[in-house]
């Protein structure tokens, strides 16, 4: 017994917690409903009482990157920080702006959180503990991808003043162009696994993960969900518009809390899924003798996700609009689908060899193609930047341009 | 069980609510709206077929695509008609469009 | 009546509310808000009808990109129509009249229909598993439904071209 829930324990009080309430009287709907409550519950605020850690770790982290401390007055290695920001941010007044649409502009902000916390629900934990097992959970994410969306925009329009309208624009313009990478570099994952359920894909990287077979799929997922997020090296959302906020200008008090907290527990959501989709989730050692090591090793990658997240933050200046339009359009896009479709081709092509064999053959083609695909952009960057030789000299002879020059014109 | 003839009721009252909208208003992206509701509620039907025959012919799925993508395809030309019609005319009003010229 | 009955009442009261706002709403902004409820409103009633896949495509397609779309259109336009006036054209009387023939024509032929009181069976989790699978072999196999999928994809791609080149500046400098 006590075995039994040291090795699965949301198995095991699922189970006692049904057995005392159907031994109350009620019937087994009304049981099934208020399980699936508490858990809900549960899973949304345990993911925001989360957030609190996470919003020290990274300020104390991004403080580091730039050769400072951080936060370090409020409690020992300014461990409060976070329940002051809190408590500051209750205290604000909400100044709702006149003329704004009153439902909308509320809406907003909760339609935010809403959307990053209904991700939480297919997320694979350790093996069979997800809140929901749809088996089209890959498929989920990216609507409820669309719901955030949505809320954006929502803000921009309902907020009366034009700068959050062209902050809402630009930031619809943004996530709707790094959507089409981030699905397609979402389906050769699923393609690998043969399945859309996020369980049945942790199940499936049972020899290697995903991220030797799919590099480059992976790379695109990461940046791209680093784009959806509004992070930077990305942040035009929220940091352009000419220094003024963005769709979340007219926002205060616990509005703007929750698309401030929204936005960090989206980032730690991304990193999670990341861990699930490509560094094998809750899969690592004596994960079939006690099942619940499975959550600890899921927490190591998110981990080791989220600080190279908040490393690109720390290091990378912003991109302009332009250039991010560029960069999704001109490069992940076609990346992406070209990753696709020859991984599509060599699984099928190789269905029956060993999957050595196949494993091989996926990484030889992410390199090949990571080769073609840095000369190109190389040869184009060089292209429309010609190098003036310095006075006197002769001019610079760019073998990179004149052989592969003629194909990008 | 929830019975056949709700939803296709149901269906039938939403494709009319868009029939109404695509012959009484006047302002283009309004006609758009109602043309939405419609197919919406043409997949609804497709659906609640395929659920009646048992769940076995695969049509009605593979018919629900086809008029998905055809929708999202119609919406985006019809927008941008309609955006580049209104920075020529600077009207949308569906019935102030309505000479050849220009 | 169980609880499945209760909210499919619940979910189709909110979307043929949501729709005939949509239809009768003066305020253009209005009206699309109301649209994604409406077809939010589909995509809880495609979950109802164990077309899980459906009632999530639903939300990606229309509500992550048509809706967004719409509101986009609706404030580029904004200051084409006021939003006060009729918002109806001259007919719309019989538009009413339409409508309302047209559903009492497809409210007659339902209930000519032998099919009528029938109810829907409940699929068993594998059955409703196997609809993916058997819907991706049919868009692709050729005595299937692959004709129809590769005529929706070029439809597509002179969908892409032609909003492209409708919406370009002219004079560009390609």
């Amino acid at each position: 017994m006590t075995v039994e829930w040291f090795r699965d324990p949301v198995n095991f009080i699922t189970n006692w917690l049904n057995q005392f309430l159907l031994g109350w009287g009620l019937p087994a709907g009304v049981v099934a409903f208020l399980m699936n409550l508490i858990g809900a519950g549960l899973v949304a605020t345990g993911a925001m009482l989360f957030c609190i850690l996470l919003i020290w770790y990274e300020r104390k982290l991004y403080g580091r990157i730039q050769d400072r401390l951080g936060p370090n007055r409020v409690g020992p290695w300014g461990i409060f920080q976070p329940f002051a920001d809190m408590l500051k941010i209750f205290a604000k007044e909400y100044i709702t702006p006149r003329g704004a649409d009153v439902i909308p502009y509320n809406l907003a902000p909760i339609l935010a959180v809403a959307a990053v916390l209904l991700i939480w629900a297919v997320i694979p934990f350790y093996n069979g503990a997800a809140g929901a097992n749809l088996n089209t959970g890959a498929l989920y994410i990216i609507a409820v991808g669309g719901l955030g969306e949505l809320a954006i925009i929502l803000a921009g329009i309902a907020s009366n003043n034009k700068y959050a309208l062209l902050g809402g624009f630009r930031a619809i313009a943004l996530l709707l162009s790094y959507e089409v990478p981030m699905v397609l570099a979402l389906l050769v994952p699923v393609l690998l696994a043969r399945s859309m359920g996020m369980n049945d894909i942790v199940q499936a990287q049972g020899d290697v993960w995903y991220i030797v077979m799919a590099p480059i799929a992976a790379f695109i997922f990461f940046l791209t969900s680093v784009a959806e997020v509004g992070r930077a090296p990305f942040d035009i959302i929220e940091a352009e518009s000419e220094i003024v906020a963005g769709f979340n200008i007219e926002y205060s008090g616990l509005k703007f809390g929750m698309f401030y907290v929204g936005e960090f527990l989206h980032a730690f959501t991304v990193s999670v899924l990341f861990a699930i989709l490509f560094l094998g989730g809750w899969r690592g050692p004596f994960v079939d003798q006690v099942p619940v090591l499975g959550a600890v090793w899921l927490l190591v990658k998110t981990g080791v996700t989220y600080f190279l997240i908040i490393l690109l933050r720390g290091s990378m200046p912003r991109y302009r609009t332009d250039q991010t339009m560029s960069l999704a359009w001109k490069i992940l896009t076609p990346l992406a689908l070209a990753v696709l479709v020859l991984t599509a081709i060599l699984d099928k092509a190789l269905v029956g060899s060993s999957d050595l064999v196949r494993g091989l053959a996926l990484v030889g083609m992410n390199l090949v193609v990571w080769f073609i695909a840095s000369r190109l952009s190389q040869a184009s960057y060089r292209r429309s930047h010609p190098v003036e030789p310095p006075i006197g000299h002769a001019p610079v002879i760019n073998p990179l341009v004149d052989e592969i020059g003629g194909v990008l014109e | 069980m929830i019975p056949t003839s709700w939803y296709l009721f149901v269906a039938a009252a939403l494709f009319c609510l868009g029939l109404y909208g695509v012959l009484a208003r006047k302002n283009a992206i309004a006609i758009l709206m109602g043309v939405e509701l419609m197919l919406n509620a043409v997949n609804i039907n497709l659906i609640v077929f395929w659920r009646y025959w048992g769940a076995k012919e695969v049509a009605g799925p593979a018919f629900v695509i086809i008029v998905l993508a055809a929708a999202a395809a119609e919406v985006a030309v019809g927008l941008a008609l309609i955006i580049s019609a209104y920075r020529r005319r600077h009207t949308i009003a569906a019935d102030e469009i309505d000479a050849l010229k220009g | 009546m169980n609880f499945l009955q209760v909210v499919f009442i619940l979910t189709s009261a909110v979307t043929l509310g949501a729709a005939v706002m949509v239809v009768t709403s003066h305020r253009m902004i209005r009206a699309a808000l109301w649209l994604v409820l409406a077809l939010f409103g589909v995509a809880i009633l495609f979950a109802l009808l164990q077309a899980g896949f459906f009632a999530v495509v639903q939300v990606v397609v229309y509500i992550g990109a048509i809706a967004i779309l719409v509101i986009f259109a609706v404030m580029l336009t904004r200051h084409a129509m006021q939003d006060e006036g009729a918002q109806v054209n001259r007919g719309w009387w019989a538009a009413v009249l339409v409508a309302l023939g047209t559903f009492a024509g497809l409210a007659f032929l339902l209930l000519n229909w032998a099919g009528i009181g029938s109810s829907l069976g409940e699929l068993s989790a594998d059955e409703a598993r196997k609809l993916i699978p058997q819907m991706g072999q049919a868009l692709v196999s050729a005595d299937a439904y692959v004709l129809p999928f590769e005529v929706a994809s070029v439809l597509l791609l002179a969908a892409l071209i032609g909003a492209i080149y409708i919406a370009r500046e002219k004079n560009p400098q390609v």
